[in-house]
């Protein structure tokens, strides 16, 4: 039992969007509560994770993609995925500089 | 003008090149989310830039961070999304035609983007005083009225007659959960005799030294626990003041956005349903939101 606009757009129920924002809330205090932990390397996956899931909820809830064309969800999750070779080819060149390519040289 | 249109007296609110509203709408709403498309990729340089120096140096960022005070970065944090949900009930309003609820909400989201840059403001201004800044206007201080401890350091000297001589004055300073540690000018109180070299002891260094043997090798350094300022620890504060201020001059801009669209309301341009404008304008101030959200993690929270 949805309502739409006379457009036939989704309209989004009261009960969704206070949900989706205490769930959003909920989100940020286990982001907090996760640093008090020292998982090493871990961490910040975690972190990203927890992000990721309150984008998604912001993108499908708050910005209608669920109910919206798939194009639109297309254009916006392929800045994501630029982004993400961006950010890959940059961390695999920097992972490759070696600061010493002879040992021993220069001698000092 | 009067010149005769063959369709005069069409809907006000559409173009004569969309054959519907509802085509109008769908096309309005795809250039949005190019647009948004292109925010993502327009952060997308600084996280790069993140990614690469806190991959090289990861020490400077655990430094750094120690100086943002979290509890105002989650506070933020809060702040955004309730405004998130306030103008995702707008546009909820706007399509059900609740044009005074739409005002004040339209209104309520407003109060809180002004509410993340106070927010903002305290922080920068704390590290403003403290000289916490970009490249090269980091020059990290200590605020003489607000130093809260002072220590003396203390160095042995082995020859003399006296034991401990005062060389050094430190003044520290907390600033969120980092401190500055600034030496300052005092009186250097000696108590040990004039320092006379030892006649029996060369001033020449030895020419040779031994193999180091089986002696054990220097402690790793543990780096959670950095005592001093790594060199280029500036390079952090760059980022985050170029992360941050861009972030917030999004947030300026969504004000201006919301003005307009109150604007827009008291000339009755949502009397009708037309709710395309409020969610042009919720669709960008949830991007603003999401960028915080990866922001708040990425800067705060590296501990």
């Amino acid at each position: 039992m949805t309502e739409h606009t006379e457009n036939g757009v989704h309209i989004a129920s009261m009960r969704l969007l206070v949900g989706i924002m205490i769930a959003l809330m909920f989100g940020t205090w286990l982001t907090v509560s996760v640093t008090h932990f020292d998982l090493g390397a871990l961490n910040i996956w975690i972190g990203l994770a927890i992000a990721t899931v309150k984008a998604i909820l912001v993108g499908l809830y708050f910005m209608h993609l669920r109910w919206d064309k798939p194009f639109n969800a297309f254009v916006f999750i392929s800045a994501f995925a630029f982004l993400a070779l961006f950010v890959g080819f940059a961390t695999m060149d920097t992972a490759h500089y070696q600061e010493v390519i002879i040992p021993g040289w220069p001698l000092s | 003008m009067a010149a005769q249109h063959p369709d005069e007296g069409h809907d006000p609110n559409l173009a004569h090149h969309f054959e519907s509203a509802q085509q109008q709408y769908q096309a309005a709403k795809l250039g949005m989310w190019l647009f948004l498309a292109t925010e993502i990729l327009f952060f997308g340089g600084l996280l790069v830039a993140y990614t690469v120096y806190r991959g090289n140096h990861p020490e400077v960022f655990i430094f750094g961070a120690h100086f943002l005070d979290t509890s105002l970065g989650a506070l933020n944090t809060v702040v955004l999304i309730f405004s998130s949900f306030t103008i995702a009930w707008a546009v909820r309003a706007a399509q059900l035609k609740q044009i005074k609820l739409l005002k004040w909400l339209i209104i309520a989201t407003m109060l809180c983007a002004f509410a993340f840059l106070s927010v903002k403001y305290v922080e920068y201004s704390a590290k403003w005083k403290h000289g916490l800044l970009w490249a090269g206007s980091y020059d990290p201080h200590v605020d003489h009225e607000e130093a809260y401890e002072i220590i003396g350091v203390e160095r042995e000297i082995h020859t003399g007659e006296a034991d401990i001589e005062i060389v050094e004055i430190e003044e520290i300073q907390q600033v969120g959960e980092g401190e500055i540690v600034e030496p300052i000018a005092a009186e250097i109180e000696i108590d040990a005799a004039p320092q006379v070299a030892d006649p029996d002891r060369s001033t020449i260094a030895p020419a040779a030294q031994g193999p180091a043997g089986l002696a054990e090798p220097a402690a790793p350094v543990d780096p959670d626990a950095i005592p001093v300022e790594p060199g280029n620890a500036k390079v952090f504060f760059s980022i985050y003041f170029l992360m941050t201020g861009l972030h917030g001059i999004h947030v300026l801009g969504g004000i201006v956005a919301m003005l307009w669209l109150l604007k827009c309301l008291r000339r009755g341009d949502f009397d009708g349903g037309h709710f395309t404008k409020v969610d042009m304008v919720a669709l960008y101030w949830h991007v603003v939101d999401i960028i915080w959200i990866y922001l708040f993690l990425l800067l705060y929270l590296i501990d």
